[in-house]
């Protein structure tokens, strides 16, 4: 392969540009919806653009299958990657990391802190139902869960992460009235830097309000917000332990 | 319902099918006995709700509560629920002269109801009056079944199988109804409402009209009579009865089969091991929850959909095949032991075997076959692919052909459309139009082929299917010696560890006293109304 700085899509031929998309326009079926498809696909960028099929979807809807060259052109020099923290892993590959780093199982507890009920956080985090397609962290065969549930007091979390000899907590805050959210998690890690000083599990914070930048001032190693999945959280956790065991507090 | 019309093709032995409907009976039988033994808060919640208690106390400060939670934990907590309740409420109804079951739960929410179990002449005057109040709302559930029938009789059900089973889950009820309407005129036969994420670990049922779910549309009265009416609109429009289908699962498992059968819905998701493993509700809770919901659903005519395609997409569908039949053999003896029939029992199974399996589609076809073949009246629900659904929509719309053909091919009764934008999105407009488009083709074009169908008597379909009936044996014999509790407590199903004494809602498990009075469990056991 060429090291080509400008690229376009390739259809069959090299630059040709073509691509294909499909959409639905609240339009009825008829060649005023088709006129409208290929008006939105000039504006796309295709041109020429053919659309190859259309087909009503009920009395007000149509949807159109289009083919058609784009005439924009990549400078490959232009492309931005965001790196990401850590990877993403599948289940298996998180099983196998931990499995190969810990050689026991990490254990995680969970718990909505204070007064706050909503579960519906943790546990689509924790339960093997999971969200979002993706199974919870009890799915995780080197994982051992442990779910509190709500209304959990800080000194309880705090007692049963000792016992359960917990390499991670989990914490998850609906509640926002007064900003409870922020509080309960700065009494919550407070509370843990004080019995247990850098012997301290992970603490991750989550909730639809929270902000990922707000890690610092909670006082925990990471924020989780909202449509956050169970393999996103599985991931940091291996990569935040591999982190721990490089370096030793 | 003429599943019956097929010859048998995978010439299962009858004893090994007779042993493992011997071994479900046995494994159950300890379950059922602690089911019958005891009551739980949502069984109490279910039985006034029966006797007519509705609406929600919206000056709480958590919110609104259900005047049913407040009633009932006031009995718990003045009492305790081993009586039953209907004995301290129907007597405190008497005692304080109140009009009815809301007026008592305003009275409770003020502080001025002091809840006791009555005794004597005071206890038959309150079961008397608990009877007749009950009977009522039996007697609407009685109705709604006969409306539908009704309605089917001079509508028609679905003029083929399998029936079209299609999703709806946009968390706003006005939203579902407009996206339910239009999947029926595109073909679709029954409608589902999937719940909001996290319902059915909440301890209450919502109440009203709802807007804001997460992932889908919270289980309400309101909710349920709502789709149904717009439902029934619609099935005048195509000539054929709509059926809506909704959750009696988690906590208030009891509650909602009876809102269910109070608003004509006419298929519940209700699976007897579900909430246990996949949602970690306590095991006792879930079973005792379970046969009352199964009653309920017997008496009002509703078709239950069981789980057992979570097996598959947690544990390996090769592998887990034969706990799919474990769980299907239990399932179906819970259910006759709770009243269901056959015609009632849609048994679950999916196809999730990997496609880079070698011969996976044969595969499919083996274990479609085995669970068809071993319940041939029941109404089986067969689950399109999930598990891998990678995004690649043209792939997914491959193998969600190949899922069609299994269905027409095995002679599935219900087949619950599938998405090739599963884990992608929520389906577009688009993509419920081509999923339906892809099930339309495959009926039209293979629909009769299952008459051709005829396995070789000693190929991989065959001796697949038996290999899976042999190990599904030999696990509940393993069952049988366990115990059912402890095998789920070790593991056995889901690679879940659910001990009896854990789990959510374990708090709401109450065992019976010997003067324990429910008039629900009594008509339902009695099958009458009065």
């Amino acid at each position: 392969m060429t090291d080509k700085r400008h690229v376009r899509p390739y259809g069959d031929t090299s630059g040709d540009g073509m691509v294909q998309t499909s959409f639905t326009l609240p339009v009825p079926h008829g060649p005023r919806a088709e006129g409208a498809a290929l008006l939105l696909a000039q504006k796309m960028g295709m041109e020429p653009a053919m659309v190859v099929h259309s087909n009503p979807i009920g009395p007000d809807f149509t949807f159109f299958v289009v083919y058609g060259s784009v005439r924009h052109i990549i400078d490959l020099d232009e492309v931005e990657v965001v790196e990401r923290e850590y990877p993403l892993l599948p289940p298996s590959e998180v099983n196998t990391a931990i499995k190969r780093s810990m050689r026991r199982k990490l254990v995680v507890v969970g718990a909505c802190i204070g007064t706050d009920a909503h579960t519906v956080g943790i546990d689509a985090i924790l339960n093997i139902k999971g969200f979002a397609g993706e199974k919870g962290l009890e799915y995780y065969r080197e994982l051992r869960v442990v779910n509190l549930g709500a209304q959990v007091s800080v000194p309880d979390l705090v007692k049963r992460a000792r016992t359960e000899k917990a390499d991670a907590v989990l914490v998850s805050q609906v509640v926002t009235q007064r900003d409870a959210h922020i509080l309960n998690t700065q009494e919550m890690s407070a509370a843990f830097r004080e019995a247990m000083g850098a012997r301290r599990p992970l603490l991750i914070a989550g909730g639809p309000r929270f902000d990922p930048r707000m890690a610092p001032d909670l006082g925990v190693d990471r924020v989780f917000s909202r449509g956050t999945t169970p393999g996103e959280v599985a991931s940091y956790l291996v990569h935040a332990i591999s982190l721990r065991k490089e370096q030793p507090a | 319902m003429p599943l019956r019309n097929r010859a048998p093709l995978l010439d299962l032995d009858p004893a090994v099918v007779d042993t493992a409907r011997h071994l479900a009976a046995k494994a159950a039988a300890p379950v059922v006995e602690i089911a019958r033994s005891h009551t739980t808060v949502s069984v109490e919640r279910a039985t006034l709700r029966l006797a007519g208690i509705t609406g929600a106390d919206s000056t709480h400060r958590a919110g609104d509560v259900p005047w049913v939670n407040r009633v009932v934990d006031t009995v718990a907590e003045h009492c305790g629920l081993q009586d039953g309740v209907c004995g301290p409420v129907f007597h405190a109804l008497a005692e304080h002269n109140l009009g009815s079951l809301t007026e008592l739960a305003e009275a409770t929410a003020a502080g001025q109801v002091t809840y006791r179990v009555p005794t004597g002449r005071d206890a038959t005057r309150a079961a008397k009056a608990a009877r007749t109040a009950v009977g009522k709302g039996l007697r609407l559930v009685d109705r709604n079944r006969a409306q539908r029938d009704k309605m089917i009789a001079r509508l028609g059900d679905p003029p083929r199988r399998p029936w079209i089973y299609l999703i709806v889950a946009t968390g706003d009820i006005d939203e579902d109804v407009v996206q339910a309407a239009n999947a029926a005129r595109a073909g679709a036969d029954i409608i589902a409402v999937i719940r909001s994420t996290g319902q059915s670990l909440l301890d209450y049922v919502p109440e009203g009209a709802t807007h804001h779910g997460f992932a889908g549309t919270y289980a309400t009265q309101e909710n349920f009579r709502i789709m149904r009416a717009a439902m029934d609109e619609v099935s005048k429009e195509v000539g054929r009865y709509v059926r809506v289908t909704n959750y009696a699962s988690g906590l208030c498992m009891p509650e909602i089969a009876v809102l269910a059968g109070m608003q004509r819905l006419d298929m519940m998701l209700n699976d007897s091991m579900y909430g246990i493993l996949f949602r970690d509700i306590n095991p006792i809770r879930t079973f005792v929850d379970q046969r009352f919901s199964r009653q309920v659903h017997a008496r009002a005519g509703i078709i239950i959909n069981t789980g057992e395609d979570n097996y598959l997409t947690t544990a390996d569908a090769v592998d887990a095949a034969h706990t799919v039949t474990v769980s299907q053999l239990l399932n179906e003896h819970f259910a006759h032991e709770a009243g269901l029939p056959d015609e009632l029992l849609g048994l679950g199974h999916a196809f999730e075997i990997n496609p880079k399996v070698p011969e996976s589609f044969r595969l499919e076809l083996a274990h479609a076959l085995l669970a068809r073949e071993l319940f041939p009246d029941a109404p089986l629900k067969w689950m399109p692919p999930t598990k891998h659904m990678t995004g690649d929509v043209f792939n997914g719309y491959l193998l969600d052909g190949f899922f069609n053909l299994a269905g027409a091919l095995t002679g599935q009764s219900i087949l619950l459309v599938g998405m090739m934008t599963e884990a992608v999105v929520t389906p577009f407009l688009s993509d419920r139009d081509l999923a339906l488009a892809n099930v339309r083709y495959v009926l039209d074009a293979a629909g009769g082929l299952v008459e051709d169908f005829r396995p070789a008597p000693d190929g991989l379909i065959v001796k697949r299917a038996h290999q899976v009936l042999g190990e599904a044996v030999d696990l509940l014999a393993r069952i049988v010696d366990d115990g059912l509790l402890n095998a789920i407590a070790e593991g056995t199903f889901g690679l879940m560890k659910r001990p009896p004494d854990q789990g959510k809602g374990a708090a709401g498990v109450v065992a019976r006293s010997d003067d324990y009075v429910n008039p629900a469990v009594d008509l339902l056991d009695e099958g009458v109304a009065r």
